[in-house]
């Protein structure tokens, strides 16, 4: 692939993720594909499209239909010199696979004193807003960064998309990759081949002066307009997608928070023991005497996902996003 | 038409090709293994029983945590890795310290996991042994991908997975079998059915006919053998290697043998079975009757014996001498194995450790 082949398209994520893993076959042969329904199907949501065909069966497969032999057989198939990428069908559907990912995925390299890594990509279609039905729409991402040993991802554009996926792909060690069902189809001007920073690096979406929006995944669409419609009511937001969740980019996270003094994570899981949770406290942490208020959370209640006619009561909108930013002790 | 599924099914009693009073059985159906073979084999048993009592005398003597002794089944772990060769791996449970030795894995480094120092303590590419997996069946489906990737590359390797008894109760044991009968892995399954997982005896663990018959319901060939039986085990296992090797897909074998002490030096076996049964099982010991036969031959004498003995004695003395041995593990490894890369969230907690450190040595 030279600079020529570049060209820019209007892809979706969904698009964007099927380039990434079209282009990882094509450089590494030691790339392979599998899971529930990935091979003729192309996976229900087509993120494999069309892969079997062009790289054959042996690289892009079907499985039986059992999530923790999937991540099992990945794992001696990383030890033996392969690099799988596999795709568990929705989030609920990982959990048989748990067992999997924290007793050896995450921990093989440190058991083995980093003689055995094992460079793999666990694919978590996730998180709701396509009106799923139960056990379709769940928030996992906490299960993962809570285990020491794993990387977990989640990009919310499709330039992010491509980059995070290769760079999954080519790390040395095993990544979550958590994409959002809702923004499966939104779309962008992405031109490919493309590189990014790696695994870690937050970036800002929109600068603002009075308060920082934190959010990742499929927030950050909502923190993004939650941004736009408090500009036409004279409050500049900024806004941080921070695309990696372990590693924490502190960095760039502290950075924004320290420049405004104010900040709202902004983010689909349930609120407690959450990834939310983490970021207050750890940005609170280290930027206390910046702050003009608290850090604030907009989650999703402590609840079971909803039903799909009572989700949007449960995902954070603009106007709870709004009312978080109001209650930011503006008036001291 | 569907091929006849009565072939996949194990025999009706366990394979035994030595008795347990170590006469020929007169099995005609596998090979008796070659006087060279079965000598080696002893030899191999007898270094195994002596690695297995003095790890079980070092628990008592503080140099480790805890051992899960394999002893009464030795012939399952001689065989298991004698069968295989050095591109073969093998995946042992937290009870097959000794398949891993024999397999090549220096002992003191095979206890390392138990001794304290670190996890796994040997190279696994070094002799194809993957660490010890503790959680139940949760190694199965590595072994199916380790076999399924060299399968991919026209690679010859065969994978021998290990379990017990209670872990084919195990998720991982049905989707192990099932990725491998449907993908054609090399994989050899090896059940010891030692008749107890921790207390609880076999029956309140299957309802099958015997182990062997769930391969059946994969589509897997399956056979029972005398697990205390070095012949047998070796003529079984090696034909189930073969077969996995030829391209005829994985195998499951279930070894009908006994464990003869506590599930691990924390355990009082006493509280469920009782010693009729375990004297029952001393008469098969898997040593004596493989003696017997290789003297009744004419070419086991008492001077290769005693060879056999100062072997065994060498290398009891290297695991005294290496779990003797303490070495100062570095606070700092605990933060480098974690990532290829670490992360600055772990560097600074690194440094956190680094400073807690150096305030206490100068304290």
């Amino acid at each position: 692939m030279t600079v020529l082949d570049a060209e820019m398209r209007t892809m979706s994520m969904a698009q964007a993720l099927n380039q990434a893993l079209r282009d990882a076959m094509a450089a590494d042969p030691a790339v392979v594909l599998f899971g529930e329904d990935v091979g003729a199907l192309g996976g229900v949501f087509r993120i494999t499209d069309g892969l079997t065909a062009e790289f054959g069966e042996n690289r892009c497969f079907d499985t039986p239909l059992a999530e923790s032999g999937i991540v099992g057989m990945a794992v001696g198939m990383a030890m033996n010199g392969m690099r799988p990428v596999v795709e568990m069908q929705f989030d609920a559907f990982a959990y048989p696979a748990f067992e999997q990912i924290v007793s050896h995925v995450a921990k093989m390299r440190n058991r083995t004193r980093g003689r055995v890594a094992l460079p793999m990509v666990i694919r978590v279609p996730y998180a709701g807003g396509i009106g799923g039905v139960e056990h379709h729409c769940d928030s996992s991402e906490a299960y993962y960064a809570h285990t020491p040993g794993l990387h977990v991802v989640a990009p919310s554009t499709p330039a992010d998309a491509y980059t995070l996926l290769r760079a999954a792909i080519d790390a040395p060690d095993p990544v979550v990759f958590l994409e959002p069902k809702k923004l499966y189809w939104s779309k962008q001007e992405v031109t490919l081949p493309a590189s990014g920073p790696g695994i870690g690096t937050a970036v800002v979406r929109r600068h603002g002066t009075d308060a920082t929006l934190l959010a990742y995944g499929p927030a950050v669409p909502v923190a993004l307009e939650a941004a736009e419609v408090a500009a036409g009511e004279g409050r500049s937001l900024q806004v941080v997608d921070l695309r990696s969740i372990v590693p924490f980019d502190d960095e760039t996270v502290c950075a924004a928070v320290r420049s405004t003094g104010r900040a709202v994570v902004v983010a689909e899981a349930a609120g407690f023991a959450s990834v939310a949770s983490e970021i207050v406290a750890r940005t609170t942490e280290r930027c206390f005497s910046s702050l003009a208020a608290p850090i604030r959370r907009v989650s999703g209640f402590d609840i079971p996902y909803p039903p799909p006619k009572l989700e949007h009561f449960q995902l954070p909108g603009v106007d709870r996003v709004l009312d978080a930013v109001d209650d930011l002790q503006w008036e001291q | 038409m569907t091929p006849d599924p009565r072939r996949l099914l194990p025999s009706a009693d366990p394979v035994t090709l030595i008795d347990a009073q170590g006469q020929p059985a007169g099995i005609v159906a596998h090979t008796v293994p070659d006087d060279v073979e079965l000598l080696a084999s002893l030899a191999a048993l007898i270094t195994a029983r002596r690695l297995n009592d003095q790890a079980y005398a070092l628990v008592r003597q503080g140099r480790l945590a805890v051992y899960p002794s394999s002893h009464g089944q030795e012939a399952c772990q001689v065989a298991a890795a004698r069968v295989l060769t050095a591109d073969d791996w093998l995946f042992p449970t937290y009870r097959d310290t000794v398949a891993a030795v024999v397999k090549g894995v220096d002992p003191v480094e095979a206890l390392s996991l138990l001794k304290g120092d670190w996890h796994c303590g040997y190279d696994p590419y070094e002799h194809h042994v993957a660490p010890h997996a503790t959680p139940l069946a949760t190694q199965l489906p590595h072994a199916v991908g380790v076999a399924h990737a060299a399968r991919l590359r026209g690679e010859p390797t065969v994978v021998m997975a290990m379990c017990g008894d209670g872990g084919t109760s195990e998720g991982d044991f049905h989707e192990a079998l099932n990725f491998a009968a449907v993908f054609r892995a090399p994989v050899v399954f090896l059940v010891q059915n030692n008749e107890y997982a921790i207390s609880v005896p076999l029956a309140r663990q299957s309802a099958a006919p015997s182990l062997a018959h769930k391969g059946i319901g994969y589509g897997i060939a399956a056979e029972r053998v005398d697990g205390n039986d070095m012949a047998a085990l070796l003529a079984v296992l090696g034909e189930a290697v073969d077969r996995a090797r030829a391209g005829q897909g994985p195998q499951l074998i279930e070894a009908h043998t006994y464990r003869m002490q506590a599930h691990t030096n924390a355990d009082d076996a006493t509280r469920y079975r009782d010693e009729a049964e375990v004297k029952e099982w001393l008469d098969r010991d898997p040593i004596r009757r493989l003696e017997t036969y290789l003297r009744d031959r004419g070419v086991l004498t008492d001077e290769t014996r005693a060879r056999f003995d100062a072997e065994a004695d060498r290398v009891a003395e290297h695991l005294r001498a290496g779990l003797n041995t303490d070495i100062e593990p570095d606070p700092q490894d605990l933060f480098t194995y974690v990532y290829a890369h670490s992360t600055p969230q772990l560097r600074e907690q690194a440094a956190l450790l680094s400073d807690e450190l150096s305030r206490e040595g100068t304290s």
